[in-house]
């Protein structure tokens, strides 16, 4: 590319997604962001300028080939454009959703050195949601049966990955999943304003189509054991379970009425609609004065969705300042916008409770932030005598999750960290027990979609190989 | 879909179906239960699975009229099918030979009782047993239960039948007898189960009981079975759900119970109203 149309391109401004505006949005569930139109999508793919040595695909954790889609996509040629980002991530339309952009593809796009960066999230929704939408995915050819068997446990963004890859490759696939509906925290964790839970189903159904077979209500663990499935047939398994144990502060009133963990909140309204109740029969309570614990991706989904069930005001309340939210920015923005309230450097000691046991008070303590820790973040210390009570009737804890231990507990051979993860080789996701690997958050602690993606395509290639050669 | 094979009236508000589920049929323990979803609308509730048939592939499970869910199942016959049916979840009973064991069932409470008592005869205990129920006709599983013990107590709160009076007063009077106790079960509702917890823990006799929290998953994600035993926190359904009967927080545990009281009432006026909601898959 010529200097001159370099800077021609460097000129045109960052495109803008269309939103649903804030005041219409908090009394809904409906996808805040509208997406780019084809006019739209075509004015930003103009704005790469077609590196040589593009940064941007380091930065992608499977290394889509950005520039060659994104110019598919200035030339209008949509539907190419998505087929090449699904040569190597299955659920595009999924991470242009919820990948954190900024801080991988796009905070090394060269063209954000000086102007913001090419909105490549954005584009790569643009794709999917374009062909999924002219119902022109097509099926890839699957090969003659290998005679191998693989089991999936867990249908998370991990498993699902796992289970495309080798599908694709000739080998029969089931995938346990221990809930009714597939898709890990994509169904019951992030909600329906952020990713609409009709492109999960449309990724489920795709993996179907190519023969995956998903077997919902199963438990590993408890219906059949990892060494079951082992004798049962199945010449490798893949665990991706996720990391699925809320974790609580340990103060007093924590079990009174009205204290919910961030998982059973998002997954009564997620999973269960209970914010459709009654006419879905799982209920949630909507409280007046609303706190949320935490300052991640968790915290926010919470907090926005219990703005959306109109209480008075919904608070977060972290423990650290604002520069140190490890939520993504354009969710902390999103929550502002819809009025949600921040009290930085703030920690609850203790819930308190009325007669009923139903909770009416949280007191917290002001915090100041000292030396840094071990993750290089200075440390918050409460400040004595801070202490003060805000009236609250639903608290919400989002300060993350460990592993779940149904897994482990039956299969005694895995070896495990401190934490409860397993423990893999890196590189295969191979884990201490023949033919058993492992990725995702099981293994990372919470961690991000895209990089339990990454882990299901390694772990994938490695099953393939162990599967062919029956080398471990 | 599970397809529901046989449904027996036990009481006006009890009945017992025989759900096919051959995988978990296989595989469950006494002590174990299901989390069942009847329909796309429908909330998750857990049940105790009391017996199972692996010839058949089907599991029996018992249940009592309570809300919407439960009279929604009630409603449903041979032939329906459930949409989802999980399992089998949480700990089986720890089961050994302790000698005489005194199993305790209050109202349908009996139900999760009954093949507790039968494993712990098959390890070798001496079973006596005490069922209760608020009135003769709400009392179930009278023969099962007198097929597995050596001596079986009924006791009905209004003396319809049996012993005029509570379950507890009978365990009460067999450790005033001196009677040889190395072991009790308690299942029933909460304040039954605190109340033979408080009758056992000065005699220092090793009990146990069965806690029904509100669940939601049933797999250790979400913490809605939370409950402090010991001083500590435990998911009733991983961790349990039978706990040490003289460490449980019965107080606690019964006011999260009624987190969703209003709730609860605003589903079941609407399900008896509106005739239109009662959608589940019928048998052909
Ligand atoms: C509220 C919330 C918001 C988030 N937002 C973002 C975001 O914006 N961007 C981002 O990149 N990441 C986000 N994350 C993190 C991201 O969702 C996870 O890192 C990712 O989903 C991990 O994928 P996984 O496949 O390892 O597991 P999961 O998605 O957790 O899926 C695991 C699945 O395994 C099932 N399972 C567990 N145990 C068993 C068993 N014994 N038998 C059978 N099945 C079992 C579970 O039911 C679950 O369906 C968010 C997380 C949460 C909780
Ligand atoms: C491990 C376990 C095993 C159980 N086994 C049995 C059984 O074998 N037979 C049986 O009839 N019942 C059993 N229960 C109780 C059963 O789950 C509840 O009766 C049912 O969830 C009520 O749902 P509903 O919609 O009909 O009533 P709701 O309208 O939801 O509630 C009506 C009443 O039931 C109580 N309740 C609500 N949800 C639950 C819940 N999840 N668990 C316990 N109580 C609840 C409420 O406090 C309320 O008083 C068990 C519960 C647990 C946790
Ligand atoms: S998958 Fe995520 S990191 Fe990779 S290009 Fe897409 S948005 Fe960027
Ligand atoms: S770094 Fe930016 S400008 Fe360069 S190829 Fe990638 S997206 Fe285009
Ligand atoms: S029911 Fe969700 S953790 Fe026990």
């Amino acid at each position: 590319m010529d200097p001159k149309e370099i800077k021609e391109r460097m000129k045109i401004p960052r495109q803008k997604m269309p939103e649903q505006n804030p005041k219409e949005r908090v009394r809904n569930f409906y996808e805040v962001p509208h997406g780019y139109t084809p006019e739209l999508a075509m004015e930003e793919a103009k704005r790469c300028i077609q590196c040589k040595k593009p940064l941007c695909v380091g930065g992608c954790p499977v290394n889509i080939d950005i520039p060659w889609f994104i110019r598919l996509v200035a030339e209008g040629k949509f539907i190419e454009a998505a087929r090449k980002i699904k040569e190597t991530n299955a659920l595009p339309a999924i991470c242009g959703r919820v990948c954190p952009q900024e801080d991988q593809c796009e905070k090394v796009c060269v063209v954000g050195k000086k102007h913001e960066p090419v909105a490549i999230g954005r584009l790569e929704r643009f794709v999917a949601d374009y062909e999924r939408e002219r119902g022109e995915v097509s099926i890839p050819h699957i090969p003659k049966w290998t005679g191998k068997k693989v089991a999936v446990v867990g249908s998370g963004p991990a498993g699902l990955t796992v289970a495309g890859d080798l599908v694709k490759k000739g080998h029969k696939v089931t995938v346990f999943e221990a809930l009714h509906t597939p898709g890990g925290v994509l169904v019951y964790g992030i909600p329906e304003f952020r990713l609409p839970k009709k492109i999960v189903e449309a990724e489920v159904d795709y993996l179907r189509r190519m023969g995956v077979e998903i077997v919902c209500n199963a438990v590993i663990g408890k219906l059949e054991t990892i060494d079951e499935l082992l004798s049962n047939g199945y010449d490798a398994v893949f665990i991706g379970t996720g990391a699925g144990l809320p974790y609580f502060m340990n103060i007093p009133g924590e079990n009174l009425v009205g204290v919910y963990s961030a998982n059973e909140y998002l997954t009564r309204i997620n999973l269960m609609r209970a914010y459709e109740f009654p006419e879905y029969d799982t209920p949630v309570l909507r409280g007046r004065r609303v706190v949320v614990v935490g300052g991640g991706n968790t915290a926010m989904d919470a907090a926005r969705t219990a703005l959306r069930l109109c209480p008075e005001n919904v608070t977060i309340i972290y423990r650290r300042s604002r520069e140190e939210m490890p939520a993504r920015i354009e969710e902390i923005h999103h929550g502002e916008e819809e009025g949600l309230e921040f009290k930085f450097l703030t920690n609850p000691v203790r819930f308190i409770g009325d007669s009923e046991g139903r909770l009416k008070a949280v007191e917290c303590i002001r915090m100041e932030l000292g030396e840094p820790d071990e993750s290089g973040r200075r440390r918050p210390v409460p400040v004595k005598g801070s202490e003060f009570c805000i009236e609250v009737d639903v608290a919400i804890i989002a300060i993350g999750n460990g592993a779940n231990p149904l897994i482990p507990r039956t299969t005694p051979e895995l070896k495990l960290n401190r934490w409860g993860n397993i423990i893999v080789d890196q590189d295969t996701g191979k884990t201490s027990k023949k033919g058993v690997f492992a990725g995702g958050d099981i293994v990372r602690g919470g961690a991000t979609v895209i990089l339990a993606m990454g882990d299901g395509r390694r772990a994938s290639e490695a099953i393939h190989t162990y599967l062919t050669t029956g080398e471990w | 879909m599970y397809e529901i094979t046989e449904k027996v009236e036990l009481s006006h508000t009890v009945y017992l179906f025989r759900i096919r589920a051959p995988r978990i049929a296989m595989k469950r323990k006494a002590g174990q239960f299901v989390v069942l979803r009847l329909n796309e609308h429908g909330e998750r509730i857990p049940l105790t699975i009391v017996d199972s048939d692996t010839g058949e592939g089907t599991i029996t499970i018992i249940v009592q009229e309570v809300g919407k869910t439960t009279a929604l199942l009630c409603e449903m016959g041979k032939g329906d099918r459930i949409l989802d049916v999980v399992g089998p979840l949480g700990s089986p009973t720890h089961i050994e030979n302790y000698g005489t064991a005194v199993c305790v069932g209050g109202g349908i409470g009996t139900a999760p009782v009954y093949p507790i008592a039968r494993a712990l005869r098959e390890a070798g205990n001496r079973i006596i047993s005490i069922i209760g129920a608020r009135t003769k006709n709400l009392l179930i599983l009278e023969e099962e239960m007198r097929s597995v013990s050596e001596e079986l107590f009924i006791t009905t709160d209004d003396g319809s039948y049996g012993h005029h009076g509570f379950v507890t007063q009978v365990l009460q009077n067999l450790i005033n007898e001196r009677r040889k106790i190395d072991f009790v079960i308690g299942i029933g509702p909460i304040p039954m189960m605190k109340a033979v917890s408080n009758v056992t823990r000065p005699h220092n006799i090793h009990t146990m009981v069965s806690l029904n929290p509100i669940m939601v998953d049933g797999t250790g994600m979400c913490g809605a079975c939370r409950v402090t035993v010991g001083g500590e926190m435990k998911f009733v359904c991983v961790d349990g759900p039978e706990f040490n009967g003289h460490e449980v927080d019965f107080d606690e545990l019964i006011r999260r119970n009624r987190s969703y009281l209003k709730e609860e009432k605003i589903a079941m006026e609407e399900f008896t109203y509106h005739e239109g909601k009662r959608c589940y898959e019928r048998g052909a």
